[in-house]
């Protein structure tokens, strides 16, 4: 099971935001996009996730073009974690979860499957204790795990993540990370845009670096996560090593000298 | 007190309202007159009963555009006439006066729809592609355009009774309306109201922003068709048999969330029983102040609005702070 993409390209009012990108996630694994700010990472997210239509080269989902799909059955399969964290209305927790099931629910009401989907998603986030909050009375960290709720409650085989952490304390960073990495564990497809790097070396599977709307490299992380790549992409001087289980760590010295 | 309770009690109190409005006035017709056949059930059957039919109607569908305006747009501010169809529909209106159109049958409703119809096309034409954002920009271009025109055609109006009948037009009033009035409005606005009701869950959807929305794949091009054509629609007619009555859709929605939570779906129904219940008791009051003439059910209506809405925002204000 993969999302592919194929000589994607796709530009912004005239001027290309992607090009030329070709790259395989797959299902099972956690998927990390990374690169700086304006590589192109949300764009590349959209156009997996049928928002965007990509206007050079094909998204596809198992030989299925992305924008090809019926909304409603892409919506099943690929569910979408926005940017942004936005919820307009004080409506409860459970309820913002249940908008999860919209894709699934044909005429009025929910059936026995949305109220097990939902129950599952929020135990899954441990959000069941305030089901009942209005999420804008949430904390930061709680919204986060509703939000994520929300997407798994549409039991979709796809989580894509547009920047999932921001505004988020270390520890619930961590929180929302674990979940996200249990869902790749029991074999999900999951793709997340991080803008941390240490959070990139400890949890994805693959990474696929973007600078300056192109696909720079992509593979696990010792591949990707070199002193040279990062110099080059980010313009950092980093210290790379492994620690004593074996594990890629990640030192930021400071800005390459030029 | 559970939703359904509480909506069978909007459902009674919607009931209770329109007997009101078919009773209250400068003569009280009680119900055992209805039929009779002398002046009283004349009044009745001529006067009353269209009046308080239109009012439930216009009500029911100004509750229900503010509810799909407020939560398309996630702003507790947005009501009806941001879309400019009512403007576009009075400026019809006004110009069917102007013209003396207002002396044929269905003359002034003709060209009220017209108006509103214009709206419709032009609001579908800027809107294209474009967010909630261009499509309001349009709304509000369209409506102070149309507002301008409005008071141009005042300008030149002929004689100062011309003048003086296109601005009591304006003011939105329920006096005086035929049974063929209800009948000509009534389809359009059903059409309206059906399309409105169904934008429940893409308006839920919509909660989640407008990326969030689109994930689940609602199609945010088609809810932007449905809303300007059921807005468009029932609005319109409304705007063409009563002229303008406003505050009716800014009010209704919040007094309904109050009481039903926010979830948008939730208070699509429940606003359109409250509008109608608001419209049709203020609409009774007017009739029951004494006075030479009857106050105006539109300036009535923001004169009580008004500061009714300014003291909900007080006592909001005080619960966030």
């Amino acid at each position: 099971m993969t999302l592919t993409v194929r000589n994607l390209g796709f530009a912004h009012t005239g001027r290309p935001t992607l090009e030329g990108i070709d790259a395989t996630f797959e299902s099972g694994k956690l998927t990390v996009i990374l690169g700086p700010n304006g590589a192109g990472k949300s764009t590349l997210l959209a156009c997996l996730a049928g928002l965007l239509e990509p206007q050079t080269g094909t998204a596809s989902l198992h030989d299925t073009d992305i924008t090809r799909m019926p909304p409603t059955d892409r919506a099943r399969h690929i569910g979408l974690l926005p940017q942004g964290a936005e919820t307009h209305w004080a409506i409860s927790s459970k309820a913002l979860v249940a908008l999860g099931r919209i894709p699934h629910m044909r005429g009025a009401g929910t059936s026995a499957d949305d109220r097990r989907a939902i129950a599952a998603a929020m135990s899954a986030t441990a959000t069941e204790d305030f089901a009942d909050r209005p999420v804008t009375q949430l904390s930061g960290g709680e919204r986060a795990r509703v939000l994520l709720a929300r997407v798994l409650a549409g039991e979709p085989s796809w989580i894509l993540a547009d920047e999932p952490l921001a505004n988020l304390d270390p520890g619930f960073q961590l929180d929302i990370l674990n979940l996200l990495q249990q869902q790749a564990k029991a074999g999900k497809g999951v793709v997340a845009v991080l803008h941390d790097l240490h959070h990139a070396v400890r949890f994805a599977d693959h990474i696929v670096l973007l600078h300056k709307g192109r696909l720079f490299t992509q593979g696990s992380v010792e591949d990707v996560i070199t002193a040279a790549n990062l110099a080059h992409v980010y313009g950092i001087d980093a210290n790379l090593f492994k620690d004593e289980e074996g594990a890629v760590q990640l030192f930021i010295k400071g800005k390459v000298r030029s | 007190m559970n939703k359904r309770a509480l909506t069978s009690l909007l459902l009674l109190l919607t009931v209770a309202a329109f007997l009101l409005s078919l009773m209250a006035g400068k003569v009280w017709i009680w119900p055992s007159s209805w039929a009779a056949d002398n002046a009283d059930g004349w009044i009745f059957l001529e006067l009353r009963l269209p009046r308080a039919l239109l009012g439930l109607c216009i009500g029911a569908v100004l509750g229900l555009s503010g509810a799909v305006m407020q939560g398309y747009l996630r702003n507790p501010l947005a009501d009806p006439t941001v879309l400019g169809v009512s403007a576009s529909a009075a400026l019809g209106g006004v110009g069917a006066i102007y013209l003396g159109l207002n002396m044929l049958p269905f003359g002034l409703f003709a060209c009220a729809m017209l108006g509103a119809g214009a709206s419709i096309l032009l609001l579908l034409a800027i809107s294209r592609g474009g967010g909630p954002m261009g499509f309001i920009l349009g709304g509000m271009v369209l409506s102070t355009l149309a507002g301008a025109l409005t008071a141009f055609v005042i300008s030149i109006a002929p004689n100062p009774f011309a003048a003086s009948e296109i601005i009591n037009w304006l003011m939105g009033a329920l006096t005086d309306r035929l049974m063929a009035d209800v009948w000509t409005a009534l389809p359009f606005m059903a059409l309206g109201v059906a399309l409105l009701l169904s934008t429940g869950r893409a308006l839920d959807a919509l909660t989640l922003g407008e990326n969030g929305a689109k994930s689940l794949g609602v199609n945010l091009f088609r809810l932007q068709w449905i809303i300007v054509l059921g807005v468009g629609l029932a609005v319109g007619a409304s705007v063409a048999v009563s002229g303008v009555v406003g505050f009716v859709g800014l009010i209704v929605p919040h007094l309904i969330r109050a009481i039903y939570g926010e979830q948008p779906s939730k208070i699509l129904l429940p606003s359109a029983l409250g509008g109608a219940i608001l419209t049709l008791t203020a609409d009774s009051l007017v009739r029951l102040v004494p006075g030479p003439s009857e106050v105006r059910l539109g300036i009535a209506m923001a004169v009580l609005g008004a500061p009714f809405f300014l003291l909900l925002l007080l006592r909001y204000r005080k619960g966030a702070a």
